[in-house]
C-alpha cells in the first residue's frame, strides 16, 4: 500500500455515523473511498452542497456537479444544493464536524500553513482559512516530510492559514495529537521506530503512556 | 417591462474602469456567452470580484489572459498561471480574500449591512490593516461588505419577470451577486412565461434582475 492510501484508510476511521465532513484537496479527497460501509457522513462540498457522491460513470457526467476542485461528481439521495452564503454559514457556524487538509507546515501549536509560500507559489487560500477555523475538528492528513525536509515543526515560518486550529495530524509515521503540552505521539506505524520518527520531526515529541500501532 | 435583451445590448452596459462581480466556481455556474462577449469587446481596466480567477481557457480567466483585468478581488487564483504572472509582474492587483468572508461581504453589500464580525483570518495576514473587536473572549475580524457596478450572473431557468432557478452547483456566488450591483445581468438556459415557475423553487426573486439574456434556443 503506498503512503498516501496507508494514511487516507487512517483518517477514515476517525469519522463517525452522521458527521458532516470536509475533504481538501489530494490526499484528503482519498479519504471517501475508505470509510466502512457501516459509517453513513455526509460530505460537504464548499462550493454548494452536501451529499457529494462518488466520480459518475463515464457519460453521466453533468458539469453543473463539481466538487471544489472542479471535478465531476454526484450528489447522492438526501443531498441538498446552497449558496456560497450558505455553505460557509455551515463551516463557520460549527456545522462540519471534521474537516481533513493538507498541509505546507503544521506546528506543536495546532498552527497551519499551506496556503502560500512567499514568493514562489501564491495560490490563495480559497476555503482553507473558513475550513480551519470553523470545523469542530480538523485533521491535517499529509506525509510526514516532503524531500526530506521537516513539515511538523516548533513553528510555523510560513504564513498562516489559522492559529491553533489543528487538532490531529495523519501522517505514514503516525498519528500525532495536538494537545496543550505539545504534541502527543498516540500511534506509530510499526515499520517506524520512535527515533525516526522523531527525527522525521522538528517540534519534539511527547509520546503517549498508551502508545498504540496505527492499523487502517 | 421587457427585460430580454440582446447580448450586445447587454455588454454595452460594461465600461471600461468598471467594478464587476461575475458567479461561478471554477467556472462552474459562470455565465460563459456573457464573459465571452466581454472578451471580445475587450473592455478593460475593470475590478472583478469572483471566487476565483478560474482556468486560463475556462471561465472568467479569459478576461485574465486578455489583460482586462485592473484589480482581483477572489479566493483562490492557484488554477489560472496568468493571474500569478500578472500579479507578480504588477500588472493587476490581487487581493485574497477567504471564500466564506467573500461571500459574506457579497451578502452583506446586497443585504443593507455595513459589515461583519468573522473569526476566519484572525491571526493570519488576513487580519492586517482590519479593526479586531472581542465579542464574549473571542477575537473577530471586522468584514466590509462589497458592491458592484454590474453583476453577470448565470442562471438555468429564469421566467420573464427575473425569478431564477439554478441547477446542481451552480448558485454559489451567483444568488448573492444577483443582491449586491447596481445592475444585474442573467444569461440563462431557457426562458418561461411568468406563472410558469413553482414559486417554490425559485431561488433568486425577480425583483433583482435587471436584464436577461437568453443563451439557449428556448
Amino acid at each position: 500500500m503506498d503512503k498516501k492510501e496507508f494514511i487516507a484508510r487512517r483518517v477514515a476511521r476517525e469519522l463517525k455515523d452522521g458527521d458532516v465532513v470536509n475533504l481538501g484537496i489530494g490526499l484528503p479527497t482519498m479519504v471517501a473511498n475508505h470509510v466502512p460501509d457501516t459509517v453513513n457522513v455526509f460530505f460537504q462540498s464548499e462550493n454548494g452542497f452536501i451529499g457529494l457522491g462518488p466520480a459518475p460513470e463515464e457519460g453521466h457526467e453533468d458539469p453543473n456537479i463539481v466538487n471544489a476542485g472542479a471535478q465531476c461528481v454526484t450528489i447522492l439521495p438526501g443531498g441538498v444544493f446552497f449558496d456560497s452564503s450558505i455553505s460557509f454559514g455551515i463551516i463557520r457556524g460549527g456545522h462540519v464536524d471534521i474537516t481533513v487538509l493538507g498541509a505546507l507546515q503544521v506546528d506543536e501549536k495546532g498552527n497551519l500553513a499551506n496556503w502560500m509560500i512567499p514568493g514562489k507559489m501564491v495560490p490563495g487560500m480559497g476555503g482553507a482559512m473558513d475550513l480551519v477555523t470553523g470545523a469542530k475538528k480538523v485533521i491535517i492528513a499529509m506525509e510526514h516530510t516532503v524531500k526530506g525536509n521537516h513539515k511538523i515543526l516548533k513553528e510555523c515560518n510560513l504564513p498562516l492559514t489559522a492559529a491553533g486550529e489543528v487538532n490531529l495530524i495523519v501522517t505514514e509515521m503516525g498519528v500525532l495529537e495536538v494537545t496543550e503540552d505539545g504534541l502527543l505521539l498516540k500511534e506509530i506505524n510499526p515499520e517506524y521506530t520512535l527515533e525516526e520518527v522523531q527525527a522525521a520531526t522538528e517540534a519534539k515529541l511527547i509520546v503517549d503512556d498508551n502508545l498504540k500501532d496505527m492499523v487502517v | 417591462m421587457n427585460k430580454i435583451i440582446s447580448m450586445e445590448e447587454a455588454i454595452a452596459h460594461v465600461k471600461d474602469g468598471m467594478t464587476i462581480m461575475v458567479g461561478g466556481f471554477l467556472g462552474c455556474g459562470s455565465p460563459h456567452r456573457l464573459i465571452d462577449a466581454l472578451v471580445e469587446k475587450g473592455v478593460k481596466d475593470l475590478t472583478l470580484i469572483c471566487n476565483d480567477s478560474g482556468f486560463a481557457d475556462i471561465g472568467v480567466g479569459k478576461l485574465v489572459v486578455n489583460k482586462q483585468i485592473r484589480k482581483l478581488i477572489a479566493s483562490h487564483i492557484g488554477t489560472n498561471r496568468e493571474t500569478g504572472n500578472q500579479m507578480n509582474a504588477g500588472e493587476m492587483e490581487v487581493v485574497l480574500v477567504p471564500q466564506g468572508t467573500l461571500a459574506e461581504q457579497v451578502r452583506a453589500g446586497g443585504s443593507g449591512l455595513g459589515g461583519f464580525l468573522t473569526p476566519t483570518g484572525v491571526g493570519t495576514v488576513v487580519e492586517e490593516g482590519k479593526q479586531k473587536i472581542e465579542i464574549d473572549g473571542k477575537a473577530y475580524l471586522l468584514e466590509l461588505p462589497l458592491r458592484a457596478d454590474i453583476a453577470l450572473i448565470a442562471g438555468e431557468t429564469i421566467d420573464k419577470f427575473g425569478n431564477i432557478v439554478y441547477s446542481g452547483a451552480t448558485r454559489n456566488f451567483n444568488h448573492l451577486m444577483a443582491t449586491a450591483a447596481d445592475t444585474v445581468i442573467v444569461e440563462v438556459e431557457e426562458v418561461v412565461e411568468v406563472g410558469e415557475l413553482d414559486p417554490n423553487h425559485v431561488v433568486t426573486p425577480g425583483i433583482f434582475v435587471d436584464y436577461i439574456v437568453n443563451g439557449g434556443d428556448k
